[in-house]
């Protein structure tokens, strides 16, 4: 049995088309990654194998168990690591965990040592009973990823589960993940618009643009889908005449254009580098800087939706901003 | 007990105990939700004492007395309206994320609060009850001391219950604090001025005796006022059937919109 089934996944909000028709089989044990710009549908995705959200239309199974038919059955095989801070700052780490264990049945007598074990694997056994509010942000994020394996879940859902926290904790939080799906056999899905930790972490990724999926592989076998090397060229003016131009090379695997910046994909990027630079010459077109670097997920994603995330984040904010003033 | 209903009731004794730890960690608040009711004990009753009495059916007593009851209901209103108000922080600060995914129901959730509300106006009343003593207050009625207390805390319970049923309610409406703090102000006074707190509600125009009917805090005040001093306005079978009715109507109401919270 599939740890995660997906048919058609579907999800409107009034007028809004979230989610649009996902499908997914997710095995025992994966790690396995939503990777997508704020907006894409990632969250909503996730809240609706999480029974948070309704589906429009479409399936989503766990463990054979439908969410909309069986959403009790669900709660009890998923922890769930939010977005959002969700933790009571009014009560200690330990006690936070007590209530998500009541809520959850872990049997009594089990609870005290299961606390115990979860702390020390988040490393936060001798804040237990500080007042969370004390705590830093790493800190309530490993608390909160100690308190989505309380229960024992047999799929743990972590959304963004970096996001907002300094590189140190951020690798910090990643070992412990990791830690706990080769150790505990965990199923994990994360979202991120991180690609680093994409790369990272994650057994297989779906690249999630526009509520659709548009890639969906393992890491190297999505790098090696782009090719060798990337070459990324700053061409200020006259970007597109030199594309038209090195597209006719035969090496050239294939050209991007985004923000004034060229991005070819070549088997071999030190031989290629003076020869475009040959070109651009006999063009006339000034070319500032060049670099050259092994592809990773940014060029994936880039090849799929044509854009960068962090540009899509930022054209993304704007329309937000932008509906809202106009409400 | 069947087994769901054993784990209904964990569930709801769950959410009870975040409530009260959290109501035991703010005990400042606590302390300083106390001065308000007392300040209207003290300087309205002592004030009104000396110049007014009141009688009725029942016999009659003197203003601090008579006003001692009111303040009672006023106490438990408060805080029970504004426990509901837990839903709105947690909704804000996002633990309600973590309550409504749990495998548990909605109407334990509810439940659970409501009583956690409740726990906390009674304590609360009673601590006003004991400190009134102190300015002169006394259980005068014609009931016995400790069938009156049991009245008071059967009554507190109801409208406890009730309220925090309201305020369960609005917040399960209402989108941020702000709205809650609006709401339940608009809702608030007029509740409390209208329960027949401050004055005898026999000899009213009719408009206003009609507002005071339709009020459920009036018949606690009411039945808290026959505990204490004896007098009462409505039968007390009136008022207790009121009181119940009210908390049996605004939990329904409760479980009702707040399935709708997400």
């Amino acid at each position: 049995m599939k740890a995660i089934e997906t048919h058609d996944l579907f999800k409107r909000f009034e007028n809004v088309e979230a989610v649009k028709g996902i499908n997914l089989e997710i095995e025992e044990g994966e790690l396995f990654g939503l990777l997508g710009p704020n907006g894409a549908g990632k969250t909503t995705t996730i809240s609706m194998l999480c029974t948070i959200v309704r589906p429009t239309s479409g399936s989503a199974s766990i463990y054979g168990h439908d969410v909309k038919k069986e959403p009790g059955t669900v709660r009890g095989l998923i922890g769930i690591v939010f977005q959002d801070p969700s933790l009571d700052d009014n009560l200690t780490g330990r006690e936070n965990l007590d209530f998500h264990g009541r809520l959850y049945k872990v049997p009594r007598s089990e609870i005290a040592g299961r606390i115990k074990d979860v702390l020390e694997l988040v490393e936060l056994s001798d804040k237990a009973d500080v007042i969370v509010k004390k705590y830093s942000g790493g800190m309530k994020r490993r608390l909160e990823i100690a308190r989505g394996l309380l229960h024992h879940p047999k799929v743990l859902f972590l959304d963004e589960p970096t996001l907002g926290l300094d590189p140190q904790t951020r690798r910090h939080i990643w070992e412990y993940i990791e830690r706990l799906n080769k150790e505990k056999q965990i199923t994990m899905i994360l979202t991120t618009h991180y690609m680093d930790e994409a790369d990272q972490l994650c057994d297989r990724i779906a690249i999630v643009d526009h509520g659709k999926i548009v890639a969906m592989d393992t890491p190297d076998n999505l790098k090696h889908d782009v090719g060798g090397d990337v070459v990324i060229m700053t061409v200020p003016n006259g970007g597109e005449q030199l594309k038209v131009k090195l597209e006719q090379l035969e090496f050239v695997k294939s050209t991007q254009l985004v923000d004034g910046a060229l991005r070819l994909s070549v088997d071999k990027g030190e031989t290629a580098i003076p020869i475009f630079m040959d070109v651009a010459r006999q063009e006339g077109i000034a070319v500032p800087s060049i670099s050259l670097h092994e592809p990773t997920l940014e060029d994936i994603f880039i090849k799929y939706t044509g854009r960068e995330i962090r540009t899509q984040e930022a054209a993304d904010g704007f329309a937000n901003m932008h509906a809202r003033g106009r409400r | 007990m069947p087994n769901g209903r054993m784990e209904f009731m964990g569930d709801v004794y769950s959410i009870w105990l975040r409530e009260m730890i959290r109501y035991v960690r703010a005990r400042s608040r606590v302390v300083t939700s106390l001065i308000t009711p007392l300040l209207w004990l003290i300087i309205f009753g002592s004030g009104f004492s000396s110049s007014l009495s009141f009688g009725g059916p029942g016999g009659s007593t003197n203003y601090i007395n008579f006003l001692a009851p009111g303040i009672l209901g006023m106490t438990v209103l408060f805080t029970s309206i504004f426990s509901g108000m837990s839903v709105m922080f947690d909704k804000e600060f996002g633990f309600m994320k973590e309550i409504l995914v749990a495998p548990v129901s909605r109407t334990s959730i509810v439940l659970g609060k409501a009583l956690g509300g409740t726990t906390q106006a009674s304590i609360q009343a009673l601590m006003i009850l004991a400190l009134s003593t102190f300015i002169g207050v006394r259980i005068s009625g014609t009931l016995g001391l400790g069938a009156a207390l049991v009245l008071i805390l059967v009554t507190i319970f109801f409208i406890g219950m009730g309220f925090v049923g309201l305020g369960i309610s609005i917040a399960s409406r209402l989108e941020n604090i702000e709205g809650f703090q609006v709401v339940s102000n608009l809702l608030v006074l007029p509740i409390f001025f209208l329960s027949g707190a401050f004055f005898p509600v026999t000899s009213l125009p009719s408009w206003m005796k009609f507002l005071v009917n339709i009020n459920p805090l009036a018949y606690g005040v009411d039945a808290l006022r026959y505990a204490v001093t004896g007098l009462h306005t409505y039968a007390l079978t009136l008022d207790l059937a009121v009181v119940f009715g009210f908390f049996v109507l605004m939990t329904v109401i409760g479980s009702i919109l707040f399935r709708n919270v997400r």
